[in-house]
């Protein structure tokens, strides 16, 4: 691997960059400052960082206060935690009243890999994407992480962003970032089938289409990072004439991208739609490249999960 | 000066007549915090529907959502909204006015509802107070048998952390909850010592004495480098035989007979007050 910077780090670059000039950003984080990357902005800027200790019903509560008083607040905590722990702060005080907070699921899916169940966060897209005015982005690599974060920056609405924990490697190029928010970035293009993914199964999807290539199949790929609100648009216009759409997410297979996707093509231009994702049991043991291993969250998976069903 | 007094048991009748024609309500929780609604609104706080967007008015958080009852009484005699409109739509479909507080509304600044939201809510705003280096302050109002949700002590506990002492709570100690009496249902009786422990600045008064009410209020406003908790002691469904100390009538629609006892004994108590 090539890349060693990860996504979070790169938010905690984008909000401090920001927080020089504008005074209103405040982050907060339960005990997370480290695994979250924030540590570096909590030393520069303590008078807009709050701790709220091991307490995420609190860190969310707090955080809608802080933004029902005009603050940018960016609270990190554990996607396992923040979208179950604090869930009913999410949707009472940051969706249903309406704040500008923007929680921030650090060490999401299986990035916490050996430490088992209570510390994976398979569902959290579900959880999160069900609530009203409760959006969901996952961003796939560092680049795009900074184009979502200087958009988030310019909206005053609440939000959920799953972050992993390792550094990924790059989909984009540096300078040469496709992003619109709240679209669907085309990764590749292709005419036999359609790969649709998030957050870091962008990578392994487009690896997959460039090993198709080499057998003859051309397969195009989706970066839905909006999962909520899902580029529908975006999506049948990326689905027309292909013979099969294959979803490929580190969630559960229930009510994530897969789900979303599914609904979507079923409703507007019906074809088969395959849905990859981790299995609805406790994962196995392992770092989360073992994993997505052991389930075929990886290029040569979806490759054969593509072909298999032309 | 205006008759608090005579205003909260006023404001009761309009809270009975919202019930009657919403039949809906949680009225013996309603009655028990009336003077504490009073006292914040027509002396503690500096809110009215002209300061309603400045950034420098006071914050209020009611966390005892289910009684809205009470704070529509007390926002309509402000003048956010008639309470005429609020007695014909209150509870019906299609209403703003539903059965816990909303934003969409004027003079509402969070939704509740869920318990044990509103202290982690308020310590937000106390906390942004300070980071803004504003003189205004931070108010909420919780249920005695809402704090047996976890998520207020740790509040509790961030709020004595960052030293806020431009934050006061309130909970309304009127010892019935739904299924019984707090101590039947999760002891609340060191309800003093746990805030005192947590690094409170405690202070306990009559909670249907709206002096005593405005009396802590201005206590809470001197005390410097943490926040005051006023348990306010009151009796559920205060103000009428029907209801007092009744568990039936945490949320109950009282039938015609009772209806009228009670705006007769409301009504009695105003005539009292003005007396």
């Amino acid at each position: 691997m090539s890349n060693k910077i990860t996504n979070r780090q790169i938010v905690c670059e984008v909000l401090s960059e920001h927080a020089k000039t504008d005074k209103n950003i405040v982050v907060l984080c339960s005990d997370s400052r480290g695994s979250a990357s924030l540590a570096p902005f909590a030393k520069e800027f303590p008078e807009q960082f709050v701790e709220v200790g091991i307490a995420e019903q609190d860190l969310v509560g707090i955080a809608a206060g802080l933004a029902k008083m005009g603050k940018k607040a960016y609270a990190a905590s554990p996607a396992s935690f923040l979208s179950t722990r604090s869930y009913e702060q999410a949707k009472v005080d940051c969706a249903y009243s309406n704040t500008n907070v923007k929680l921030i699921g650090i060490s999401g899916g299986v990035s916490y890999g050996a430490l088992g169940m209570s510390h994976h966060s398979a569902q959290d897209i579900a959880a999160m994407s069900s609530i009203p005015n409760m959006r969901v982005y996952l961003p796939s690599d560092r680049f795009q992480t900074r184009c979502l974060f200087e958009a988030l920056l310019k909206d005053e609405k609440p939000a959920y962003i799953r972050l992993g924990r390792n550094a990924v490697e790059d989909t984009y190029e540096e300078g040469n970032v496709p992003f619109e928010m709240d679209r669907a970035t085309a990764v590749c293009e292709g005419s036999d089938a359609l790969i649709v993914a998030c957050g870091e199964m962008v990578k392994p999807a487009k690896d997959a289409a460039a090993l198709l290539r080499q057998q003859g199949i051309s397969a195009a790929v989706l970066d839905m990072y909006c999962v909520k609100p899902l580029d529908v648009n975006g999506l049948l216009d990326a689905a027309k004439g292909k013979k099969v759409v294959v979803t490929v997410e580190e969630h559960s297979p229930f009510g994530g991208l897969g789900s979303m996707v599914s609904q979507a093509i079923g409703a507007s231009d019906p074809k088969k739609v395959i849905n990859l994702a981790l299995p609805d049991a406790p994962v196995i043991t392992g770092t989360s490249k073992e994993v997505f291993d052991y389930y075929g969250l990886n290029a040569e998976g979806i490759a054969k999960a593509v072909k298999k069903n032309l | 000066m205006q008759n608090l007094k005579a205003l909260s048991y006023k404001l009761r009748r309009d809270v009975v007549d919202m019930i009657m024609a919403g039949k809906a309500g949680h009225i013996g929780g309603d009655m028990s915090v009336m003077e504490t609604m009073v006292s914040l609104y027509f002396h503690a706080m500096n809110i009215s529907p002209e300061n309603q967007d400045d950034p420098n008015r006071d914050m209020f958080a009611m966390s005892k959502g289910h009684c809205v009852e009470t704070l529509y009484a007390v926002l309509a005699e402000k003048g956010f909204f008639p309470i005429e409109q609020v007695i014909k739509e209150y509870s019906r479909f299609g209403s703003k006015f539903i059965g816990h507080p909303n934003n969409k509304l004027p003079g509402i600044e969070m939704n509740s509802g869920s318990l044990g939201h509103g202290l982690p809510v308020a310590v937000g705003m106390a906390l942004a107070q300070k980071m803004d280096k504003r003189l205004s302050r931070t108010y909420v109002v919780m249920g005695d048998g809402e704090l047996a949700e976890g998520s207020v002590w740790e509040g509790a506990m961030s709020a004595t952390q960052y030293g806020l002492d431009n934050l006061c709570a309130v909970v309304d100690r009127n010892r019935l909850q739904i299924s019984g009496t707090t101590e039947q249902v999760m002891h609340q009786d060191s309800v003093k010592e746990r805030f005192a422990a947590f690094g409170w600045n405690v202070l306990s008064v009559d909670g249907n004495d709206i002096d005593a009410m405005n009396a802590a209020f201005d206590e809470a406003k001197s005390v410097k480098g943490r926040p005051t908790m006023i348990v306010a002691n009151t009796t559920k469904g205060k103000g009428s035989g029907v209801m007092e100390n009744n568990v039936g009538w945490h949320h109950h629609v009282p039938n015609q007979e009772e209806y009228e006892q009670i705006m007769k004994d409301l009504k009695a108590h105003e005539e009292e007050a003005r007396a």
